[in-house]
């Protein structure tokens, strides 16, 4: 049984999916979907326990063995995502029932957990298979259901926004497409590890120069890295709270974990980054990016727009870290991935809070909230502290070690435009706060109270973004182990 | 002969630049979505194209037969057509609820009013 769990990671939520559309009713659908990914969550953790000896653990498809066959390759880094997404899975459920149905309506929620769970499934799929073309069906799966999830809500809005990002990820999937094609062409595998064995011999040909671009295009666009982020804030400003709330947290991170997976573990640090000189055009879109979202966040009124744009500036953030090709880079890119998702994911939590208690997200409509709903407000004001990178908090410690690998690096001119984008940061969390605490005013739409679940939840995540500033352990601990592994020279 | 010889690929990149040309100079979302599928489909032909071999029987074991194509890109390719149809009707269902909500199904007047 336990040999079985890589498998039964992905094709537990897979098989649920259909369950729920017979189920058919809402209540019922929600159990299914919690149960699910706390199961998920479990197996996940499991998995994490087994990996964390440093050796990949292998299941083979079939009992087909590789390159011939499909196989799972299951590392530190991976259980450590698939932990991620199915942690961040579980307790957004667990606390976001009267939210989703506060915003979705009733005759759909049923299908919003069908889409869910596809979600998961292809989310859990990309991390956990080990072969390319896998990779490409798995991020459609999770792309096709979220633009479900996306377009679900009463919003008019959000339809256009998932057409928008319909039309932009079924071209960088195509992009992805493209590129697994031309290096099957070459090697004639596609097994992620085998194909790096064997792009050894055939480097510096045009055809694995093309490959690499169009790839790094294609989960550019899916990844929402700047300037292919187009069709990002609209998708989480017009999306379901609860939605923008789970996507923001887990999907640009499962593809910002393509992106490592690709460009060290297939084509290799040396031809990704000096051969083929992408380093240089990944470094422009990822400073550029910084700047590009912190000025359009300090710009927005809608919080949830803000948030998305300052998404955009924290995708850069790991882009650069990635993209300076030394292993602290990579180890500080891979630690924002997880100190993001969990900040980013706790102060759409607070928003949706706001929405579900007010009805709207405006700030410019939102003065003296603080005073209606306290212990929201002060949950947003940690998480926006941890955003801004404040000590003590998880932020903190993945700008400490971006910084510290930027500077390594002598590119001086980028450790101020991380600087600088902090300081932004504190201007956008700032006119929140200020709105929030000094300024009087009557806002309440619906008095509803916000049920305990919810604050529940809230409070989990809250917690992890000071706790995993504190105790950095398991954080920083596979990232350094991952990024020593991938790039072959310790931290 | 060299252009004779890289015909199928000539077609590729011919195909691929017209649906994306389409995509992004049209404003109409059905031809928008008309030319994503253009674009899969000039994919498609590229994988084709890459497994065939010249004199290259299908891949069935015979006595008179030495030569294979490569079976794995149609494989792929008919995973892959799957997929561009889960996206096509997805796209199509998107646009009819688009059509509902906003009346039009013309970019530049959604985005007037929106």
């Amino acid at each position: 049984m336990s040999s079985h769990l890589p498998l039964l990671q992905v094709v537990i939520p897979l098989l649920a999916a259909p369950v729920c559309v017979i189920l058919h009713n809402r209540i019922a659908g929600w159990c299914l979907a919690t149960l699910v990914s706390l199961v998920s969550f479990i197996i996940a953790c499991t998995l994490l326990a087994q990996a964390s000896s440093g050796e990949a653990i292998t299941y083979a498809l079939g009992g087909w063995a590789a390159p011939a066959g499909i196989e799972y390759h299951l590392d530190r880094l991976t259980a450590f995502l698939l932990v991620i997404i199915t942690g961040l899975a579980t307790f957004i459920l667990l606390g976001a029932r009267e939210n989703l149905e506060s915003e979705i309506a009733a005759d759909r929620m049923y299908l919003f957990y069908t889409a869910f769970l596809l979600n998961m499934t292809g989310l859990l799929g990309v991390i956990m298979t080990g072969d390319a073309f896998n990779v490409f069906v798995f991020i459609e799966i999770a792309s096709l259901s979220s633009y479900a999830m996306i377009s679900i809500s009463k919003d008019k809005r959000s339809l256009y926004a998932a057409y928008k990002y319909l039309i932009l990820g079924t071209l960088g999937a195509s992009f992805i497409l493209i590129a697994i094609g031309l290096l099957y062409s070459l090697t004639g595998t596609l097994n992620i590890y085998d194909l790096h064995n064997r792009l050894a011999d055939i480097e510096n040909t045009r055809t694995l120069t093309t490959a690499l671009v169009f790839f790094v295009i294609g989960i550019g666009l899916k990844a929402a890295i700047w300037p292919l982020h187009l069709w990002l804030p609209d998708a989480y400003t017009s999306s379901p709270s609860i939605v923008s709330t789970f996507l923001a947290g887990t999907s640009t991170k499962v593809f910002i974990y393509v992106l490592v997976r690709f460009l060290y573990s297939l084509f290799g640090v040396e031809f990704s980054f000096e051969v083929a000189g992408v380093q240089y055009l990944l470094l422009l879109m990822a400073a550029a990016g910084i700047l590009y979202g912190s000025v359009q966040a300090v710009r927005q009124d809608s919080i949830k727009r803000l948030l998305a744009f300052s998404s955009v500036a924290q995708i850069g953030y790991m882009v650069l870290g990635i993209a300076l090709a030394s292993s602290a880079g990579l180890a500080a890119g891979l630690i924002h991935v997880f100190n993001h998702a969990i900040i980013k994911v706790t102060l759409f939590l607070c928003v949706a809070n706001i929405i579900y208690y007010t009805g709207t997200d405006s700030i410019s409509k939102l003065a003296g909230i603080g005073k209606k709903m306290p212990f929201t407000v002060a949950m947003l004001v940690i998480a926006g502290l941890s955003l801004i990178g404040v000590p003590l908090t998880a932020g903190f410690i993945s700008k400490w070690f971006l910084i510290d690998a930027v500077i390594a690096k002598d590119l001086w001119l980028l450790v101020v435009l991380v600087v600088f984008s902090s300081i932004l940061a504190v201007v956008y969390i700032w006119k929140i706060v200020e709105v929030a605490y000094f300024k009087e005013g009557d806002t309440v739409i619906h008095d509803r109270p916000v049920p305990y679940t919810t604050y529940a939840a809230l409070m989990i995540f809250t917690a992890a973004c000071i706790y995993f500033g504190l105790q950095t352990d398991v954080s920083v601990g596979v990232a350094m182990a991952t990024a020593e592994g991938l790039t072959g020279i310790a931290p | 002969m060299e252009f004779i010889g890289h015909f199928n690929y000539w077609v590729v990149i011919t195909l691929m630049m017209i649906g994306l040309y389409i995509v992004i100079a049209h404003s109409n979302l059905v031809k928008k979505l008309i030319g994503i599928n253009i674009f899969q489909t000039s994919i498609f032909i590229l994988f084709i194209s890459m497994g065939k071999i010249t004199g290259g029987t299908a891949p069935i074991l015979s006595e008179t037969h030495t030569l294979y194509s490569a079976p794995l890109p149609h494989v792929l390719i008919l995973t892959a057509i799957v997929v561009g149809i889960a996206t096509t009707a997805l796209g199509l269902a998107l646009v009819i609820r688009i059509n509902k909500a906003f009346g039009t199904v013309e970019d530049d007047e959604i985005q007037k009013e929106m």
